[in-house]
């Protein structure tokens, strides 16, 4: 390890935890092919410093500092990733100080936080990091007291042995702990044991979230610290031709006015930085700015075209992704079949926290502080940019206001480094609500074409969806745009392809200029919507239960679910106008859908009503999640609930349209959000079982709209093919 | 520029300000108390609320002349410790997720539950509709400040 790495990591540490001398530390190490994965032990001289290669520490006191190596938006791995390694380590939450890693892929492997991939990505070595250093301690305590370790046993943050009762504290025992080889097999605590795990332990970072002392991005200050906003070309590709500060330098607190330039999957998009010495003095500096932008080098576009035009290529032929038997054969023979398109709608992510970065470029170094998703990549981006070695760019993490895919993006930390290297000062730049929600990247819109086939005996004949969008890998340059898109199946059940005899998933993607990129849930939050809201279709046509239609078709495992769905909604019991007033004209509909991502499988059932007037009422929402081995109940229910309101503000509420090569919605009051009175009552449940871990902060969004317009229509009759459409307006 | 005193969370501050600068941006980049957060800049999504002589406002739309000279209470004025009933009822009920919106959720509730102790659903609609939460915790937003006027219901 580079001595200025280990200084200043340690020198991070101390600040944050106030946690000085002898300490245990532990750390996976990677050999070179960055798969082979071992738990190595610290070397002798890094007993007394914190080293970045290390989830544990323990100091003489006994005190615990975990590392969280993902970012935390909300999803909870500020939680989770302690309490998983707090279980093996024997100690309670309450012993354990949890400190940010800064970016470092080297050390701790990927730290993109996306893929709902924190707890299922890393959950079974870092068990074993906990269990490993339980054993050392143990050991220690036993060859101190000259017993057996097998007499000895770990609790509480101390090693006490069984027959004596003695005991010593973790504190007292880390130094020598810490010169043993750690053990190379480990044995986990079986799940029954579990004391700190599957329990819906109080957040340690709600006390800080609800008194303003939780530090985000925009929240980070250096001294002497300016501000910055950026005039981004308005149409996605445009070039500054020039630019007239002359009126802006007048406006008090204005220090620099400078052209930037920003990353985009390795295109540069340029702007004109105004910095001031504060954020106010630097928006009113922007708004007398003139810039002449060259945007003559594109297409123009609006919604209507690009629409358009996925309509067209969806009729072509896609270029394959799974296929099975001969869906275009088979459409052709049947008797009973459907064919439906469904088109969604281009998304901001809209974080609460706007997009912002503070960078500090000297001389040797740079560094980082922000809101980031991918801390790693960014590390690895700015080193290619400005040709520095790893430990000359430090990449900090603060609070995530939100991420939900936007802040993995390296883009607004480059430029943040662009500016702070030409001005030769600490600077913080700020999107305003605007610049986040016209710039991008958006979620991509997409147009589904689905052909099926319904047999005589009521089962899936054949199943074919052709999928046209922006396939977010191919902005990459010298991408193969003859690749197929792999995540074309998003969402769809594993076990549908066992038992359908013939499907066919393929996309014809749309080139546009419009800058793309994952937004919570990625292809599955828009393929959901097409895949169950075509299967509802197919099961109308097989004039069967939307359930039953599902699980004729599916595996022991899904079946467990549903049975679980059946039960808590009262499927088979639901009544068209249960729970109203016996004189209420209004009546109920309800609808189902079933979807998988990310190693995890929810379904969702929507009970609706409609009043007199016509507007449709979601009464309630339950939801079912088999996401396997699981950390946290009340985080997971945490996320299902928000994953079902993101998706109701995307299915009823808000899209990003395009006119004249601009983005037309800019704020809130043109992009509407779901509030609390939108927000319909919703009941969770957890799967117990011993599957592996699956994620948990996206797979809940993408089921909930197709339930929903599965539910509308068993009200209505009336079925829903375009998002976003209004509750208020369902003839 | 203008030189103007601030009494925030019971303390003054003197600063020199453009007067039309919005409360937010004085609070947050000349005061130094981050608590408070931007969010819109339009009065549209409620992160920056704060009280002005008790009353919960959106200090992004509100020129800092304006407050000169007034009570204004953020988030770090309702207790640094969570004594306070509603941060307590937030943490009962684990409120937040990424917590960036929750300073102005629970100002505007701490407001809310000083005009009504024991508010309806609808009050609770009314009082909060202003405020977007963009990880969705609006149930749990809705039972904590039915737990709050619990807890206000037992002192």
């Amino acid at each position: 390890m580079e001595t200025t790495d280990r200084n200043l990591s340690r020198r991070n540490f101390i600040k944050i935890s106030g946690l000085t001398g002898t300490a245990l530390t532990l750390g996976i190490g990677f050999s070179a092919s960055g798969k082979d994965m071992a738990i190595v032990r610290a070397s002798s001289a890094e007993t007394t410093s914190i080293e970045v290669n290390a989830w544990i520490s323990i100091d003489t006191q006994g005190k615990v500092t975990i590392v969280n190596h993902r970012s935390e938006m909300g999803q909870g791995s500020f939680q989770s990733v302690p309490q998983m390694i707090a279980e093996e380590l024997e100690v309670s939450l309450d012993q354990v100080n949890i400190v940010f890693a800064p970016g470092n892929g080297r050390k701790y492997g990927s730290q993109v936080t996306g893929g709902s991939s924190t707890i299922r990505g890393s959950y079974q070595k870092l068990l074993r990091l906990g269990a490993s250093a339980r054993h050392m301690l143990v050991e220690t305590a036993a060859k101190r007291w000259g017993v057996a370790a097998g007499d000895c046993y770990a609790e509480n943050g101390e090693v006490i042995h069984k027959a004596s009762g003695k005991k010593l504290n973790y504190g007292d025992l880390v130094a020598e702990a810490a010169k043993l080889e750690p053990p190379k097999e480990v044995t986990l605590k079986n799940p029954k044991d579990y004391k700190i795990i599957r329990k819906p332990l109080p957040r340690k970072d709600t006390p800080i979230k609800v008194n303003g002392k939780a530090i985000f991005g925009l929240d980070f200050k250096l001294p002497g610290m300016l501000f910055a906003v950026v005039e981004r070309s308005p149409r996605f590709q445009g070039k500054v031709v020039k630019f007239d500060d002359s009126e802006t330098r007048k406006v008090p607190g204005v220090k620099f006015v400078l052209k930037v330039n920003r990353d985009e999957f390795d295109n540069m998009r340029e702007g004109v930085a105004v910095v001031a010495t504060n954020t106010w003095a630097a928006i009113q500096g922007r708004k007398v700015l003139k810039v002449d932008w060259d945007d003559s080098a594109f297409l123009h576009h609006n919604s209507e075209e690009l629409y358009a035009k996925m309509r067209e290529l969806v009729k072509g032929d896609p270029i394959s992704f799974r296929t099975m038997g001969n869906t275009a054969k088979t459409f052709a023979k049947a008797e009973k079949k459907v064919e439906a398109t469904y088109e969604t709608p281009y998304e901001s992510h809209s974080c609460m926290e706007p997009l912002n970065c503070v960078a500090n470029v000297t001389d040797d170094k740079c560094e980082i502080w922000g809101p980031i998703q991918g801390p790693d990549w960014i590390q690895q981006n700015i080193c290619g940019h400005l040709k520095l070695p790893p430990e000359k760019v430090i990449v900090n993490m603060t609070f995530l206001g939100g991420g939900f895919g936007r802040k993995a993006f390296t883009d607004y930390p480059y430029e943040a480094v662009m500016i702070s290297k030409e001005i030769k000062a600490p600077v913080q730049v700020v999107w305003t609500r605007e610049d986040d929600m016209t710039i991008g990247p958006f979620r991509p819109g997409m147009v589904y074409q689905c052909k099926g086939v319904v047999t005589e005996g009521g089962r899936i004949g054949s199943f074919e969806t052709k999928i046209s969008g922006q396939n977010m890998d191919l902005q990459n340059p010298g991408a193969d745009k003859s690749a197929y898109n792999s995540s074309d199946t998003e969402g769809f059940l594993e076990g549908y392809f066992n038992s359908i005899p013939h499907y066919s998933f393929g996309d014809s993607p749309l080139d546009s200029p419009v800058p793309v990129m994952w937004w919570r849930s990625v292809y599955a939050s828009t393929n959901a919507f097409a895949f169950e809201s075509f299967l509802d279709e197919l099961a109308v046509k097989a004039e069967k239960d939307p359930l039953d239609f599902r699980r004729q078709h599916l595996g022991e495992r899904y079946q467990l679910l549903i049975d679980k769905l059946e039960t808590v909604s009262n499927w088979k019991a639901r009544k068209r106008n249960e729970g109203l007033p016996a004189e209420a004209s209004a009546k109920v509909g309800y609808g189902v859908a079933i979807t998988e991502c990310f190693s995890s499988i929810v379904g969702e059932v929507v009970k609706v009503s409609k009043d007199s007037e016509g507007k449709i009422k979601i009464e309630k929402v339950w939801a079912v999640m088999d996401c396997g081995w699981y950390v946290n109940p009340d985080i997971i229910k945490a996320q299902i609930e928000g994953s079902i309101i993101m998706a109701l503000g995307a299915a009823t509420k808000h899209e990003t349209t395009f006119n004249d090569g601009k983005a037309v919605e800019r704020n809130f009051d043109s992009y509407k959000m779901p509030r609390i009175q939108d927000t319909p009552e919703i009941e969770v449940h957890i799967m117990d079982n011993e599957e592996k871990a699956g994620g948990v902060g996206e797979p809940a969004l993408p089921p909930f709209t197709p339930a929903l317009t599965n539910a509308i229509f068993d009200l209505t009759g009336k079925r829903i093919r375009k998002l976003p459409f209004s509750l208020d307006a369902i003839e | 520029m203008a030189t103007i005193t601030l009494k925030l969370n019971n303390k003054s501050h003197t600063i020199d300000a453009d007067p039309k600068m919005p409360l937010l941006w004085a609070i947050r980049d000349l005061v130094g108390l981050t608590g408070t957060k931007y969010g819109c800049g339009i009065a549209q999504c409620g992160a920056c609320t704060v009280h002005l002589e008790g009353k919960p406002v959106r200090s992004c739309s509100i020129p800092v002349l304006v407050a000169a000279n007034k009570n204004v209470t953020t988030i770090e004025g309702l207790s640094s410790e969570n004594s306070d009933v509603v941060q307590r009822a937030w943490i009962l009920e684990q409120v937040p997720q990424c917590g960036y919106c929750q300073s102005g959720q629970i100002m505007a509730a701490s407001a809310l539950l000083k005009s009504k102790p024991n508010p309806s659903d609808k009050d609770i609609d009314m009082a909060m509709q202003g405020h977007i939460c963009r990880c969705g915790t609006y149930p749990r937003i809705r039972k904590a400040i039915k737990k709050a006027a619990q807890l206000m219901a037992q002192k």
